[in-house]
């Protein structure tokens, strides 16, 4: 049997289902495709822009002269053109093919989710020019000008629609975790950034009360959207590779109403020392501890699911990743409860260690799971296999490699900057000083990163405009042992 | 789970709890923070606590200050630069961090500090100093200089500093007649001094900067967060 083929645990073996699973794939193959390409793209453009501020962060010299290059606008470019252009269009893809597929809903009227698909990329592309020539909104994680963000809402609700469409049409008795996370993603995310900008950005609520709208907006933005998505997207490739059910139903509810209900208090922990009412900060610090509950509860699930079949993991190039993501799930969730701890805090906040917390989160562990989406969904919506099972190796070592050097950089040479901050007989010149040697290894960081990602996007691009062998290759493209073969 | 009106209700209670908690409760506490005089005067009445009740001082001025003029300008400078990823506005409580130690500011900065901001700028990140009080610690003339050289080359004054230059903020053009009076005055032999004959002036926006950085001062006691001698 082939690992990657083996039916999981909502799809039967019958020969009708998987025709009605292909008739869905057929259904968003198009929009799927072209959220793809798009985040891809945004990946990579990112990634430039990412490249460009490590530099600046070592090297102030370093295209100076150019005003649109300052570091605040092209960090900030880097910011949007990752969680809006990378983060949301692998959302858009991989999050709607699996609700489609586990509702057994074709989407119709896909040319309405294209279209859509569509003007959020223009809205993002005016958004990220309006950064770089200075119409910048210095509010973290809503950079965008004015006049970018209402066609972003709403290119996203007509996006979003599709999967709640799905779900109201959907098949069958049973729901399973992932519709769960993905439906309240798709509810939570606008219901957070129409709030946000309102607050923030349009009618501008009072002095620190926009800082308390942007930390609740912000950190929910990784809690309640990139996080459902990369869990739910897990849930569903666990089994589904594996060929066996996920460990426990029970810890699947606990582990998502724990998360639905203290996640969104978490951000708050973001201004911790700052000038807001204290109990606020206490009950952002509160939250961020009961976090340890769903992390803990999802650790467990995921880990009992898979394991005893770690060869399997290894072998597939979608759990590899997947493995990979949700294991950095698990510690940067604990050491981000473990950072808003007052006493933690005191060091870490206004350094780099955040930095390095936001990469693990983001990159780690979000993005990771949506690599192994994409090794998954691609051979599903083309009916053809990846063709090279060295780029996905090179893709894999290159960016588990580079983004655990960046973490642990940036915690480092964080703490080291938090504890020598906090004592005011080291000059502040000195402390900054201090902080390059490891923002240079952050830069080395990057370019495994952007090996990886070039590595990813050609054998893509090669999957996608196949050549003849590529089409002709027979069954599943597979890493290790079983390389090349096929698993008995 | 297949109740579906009760998954729903339960998505839409989970965000709207944190809404309501964090956001409306914040807005009703401190959304209607006005201005107030730096200390207050107990009158005669009792509240339902049995404390005297206080008032704002007859007569006295009310911070925080309306920002005026070429410095409210200069705030837009500051935000389309993006200069608060790297520099925080708000200084921490004693002992907790070493933010008044540092002579960042006098005092705590609380959320009265901030109530006539129509954008708050607090920053999270200190890759660069905190600048709640920079004007109290670059006053002046003497204040303007310094900002003004920095802005155009934080080696000049800053050597070893990792902010970067910026310059294009200044003009570098041939000496007419006379020097400009607002040239730069460069260290002597600075190897960033411009070419005999040429000098650096500032443009409209460098100008507006400055002035934006040298009028953010914690200078004004609030009651509840007093200037301890």
């Amino acid at each position: 049997m082939l690992a990657e083929q083996k039916q999981g645990p909502y799809s039967s073996t019958s020969e009708a289902v998987r025709l009605e699973l292909s008739e869905i794939d057929a259904s968003i193959r198009s929009a799927a495709l072209f959220f793809v390409i798009s985040a891809i793209a945004w990946l990579m453009i990112g990634t430039v822009f990412a490249l460009v501020v490590a530099v600046k962060a070592h090297q102030p010299n370093f295209a100076s002269t150019f005003e649109f290059l300052t570091f605040g606008r092209v960090r900030s470019a880097h910011l949007n053109a990752m969680a809006l252009g990378w983060a949301s269009n692998i959302i858009f893809s991989v999050g709607l093919w699996i609700m489609a597929r586990l509702c057994r809903a074709p989407i119709n009227h896909k040319g309405i989710l294209f279209i859509a698909g569509v003007f959020w990329n223009i809205g993002l592309t005016v958004g990220i020019f309006g950064i770089l020539r200075g119409d910048i909104t210095s509010v973290e994680w809503l950079e965008i000008p004015k006049y970018g963000t209402p066609l972003l809402a709403i290119s996203y609700a007509l996006i979003g629609v599709w999967g709640v469409m799905a779900f109201r049409f959907r098949k069958g008795d049973h729901v399973y975790v992932s519709q769960w996370y993905i439906l309240a993603a798709l509810f939570w995310f606008p219901w957070l950034y129409v709030v946000a900008q309102v607050m923030i950005i349009w009618f501008p609520a009072r002095g620190v009360v926009q800082s308390v709208t942007n930390w609740w907006f912000a950190h929910n933005v990784l809690g309640l959207w990139f996080t459902p998505m990369a869990l739910a997207t897990a849930y569903y490739l666990i089994p589904k590779v594996l060929g066996r059910p996920i460990y426990s139903y029970y810890l699947s509810v606990l582990g998502f109403w724990a998360l639905a209900i203290f996640y969104n208090w978490a951000g708050i922990h973001h201004l911790i020392g700052g000038p807001i009412p204290v109990w606020l900060i206490s009950a952002g610090i509160v939250a961020s501890v009961m976090m340890v509950i769903p992390v803990v509860v999802v650790g467990i699930n995921h880990h009992m699911s898979v394991v005893g079949l770690h060869k399997e993991v290894w072998c597939s190039p979608t759990l590899r990743f997947v493995v990979f993501g949700a294991i950095s799930y698990t510690l940067v969730s604990l050491i981000g409860s473990a950072m808003a701890l007052r006493t933690v805090n005191e060091i870490t906040h206004f350094t780099h260690f955040t930095v390095g917390h936001a990469h693990h989160g983001v990159y780690a562990f979000f993005t990771m799971i949506m690599f192994g989406g994409v090794y998954y969904m691609m051979p599903r919506l083309l009916k053809r296999e990846w063709p090279s099972s060295f780029l996905i190796k090179l893709h894999f070592w290159a960016c588990a490699l580079g983004i655990t050097i960046m973490i642990v950089a940036l915690q480092v040479g964080g703490w080291i900057q938090g504890l020598e901050m906090n004592n005011a007989e080291i000059p502040f010149l000195k402390v900054v000083q201090n902080t390059i040697p490891w923002l240079k290894a952050r830069s080395v960081s990057g370019l495994f990163l952007t090996m990886g990602h070039i590595a990813f996007a050609a054998n893509f691009f090669w999957m996608l405009f196949a050549a003849g062998a590529v089409r002709a290759k027979q069954g599943p493209t597979l890493l290790g042992s079983n390389e090349g073969g096929t698993v008995q | 789970m297949k109740n579906l009106p009760l998954l729903f209700c339960g998505i839409f209670f989970a965000l709207a709890f944190s809404f309501t908690g964090l956001i409306l409760t914040s807005h009703i506490q401190i959304g209607s923070l006005t201005q107030t005089t730096e200390s207050l005067e107990a009158t005669d009445d009792l509240d339902e606590n049995g404390m005297p009740v206080m008032v704002m001082t007859e007569g006295d001025p009310l911070y925080p200050a309306m920002p005026v003029g070429l410095a409210q300008q200069g705030k837009e400078i500051y935000i389309s630069m993006g200069c608060m990823y790297c520099h925080s506005q708000q200084v921490r409580r004693n002992e907790f961090g070493a933010d008044i130690e540092r002579g960042w500011g006098p005092r705590q900065t609380v959320a009265r500090d901030y109530i006539l901001q129509e954008r708050v700028l607090l920053g999270t990140m200190r890759t660069g100093p905190d600048l709640a009080h920079l004007g109290g610690r670059y006053a002046g003339d003497a204040g303007r200089d310094w900002n003004h050289l920095h802005l155009y080359n934080p080696q000049i004054v800053s050597k070893g500093s990792t902010m970067p230059p910026f310059a294009f903020l200044y003009d570098v053009r041939q000496v007419a007649d006379k020097p400009s009076a607002e040239a730069l005055t460069f260290p002597p032999n600075s190897e960033y001094a411009p070419k005999t004959g040429y000098e650096v002036v500032p443009t409209r926006r460098a100008k507006a900067l400055v002035e934006y950085l040298l009028s953010l001062k914690i200078n004004y006691s609030l009651p509840e967060s007093p200037i301890l001698e």
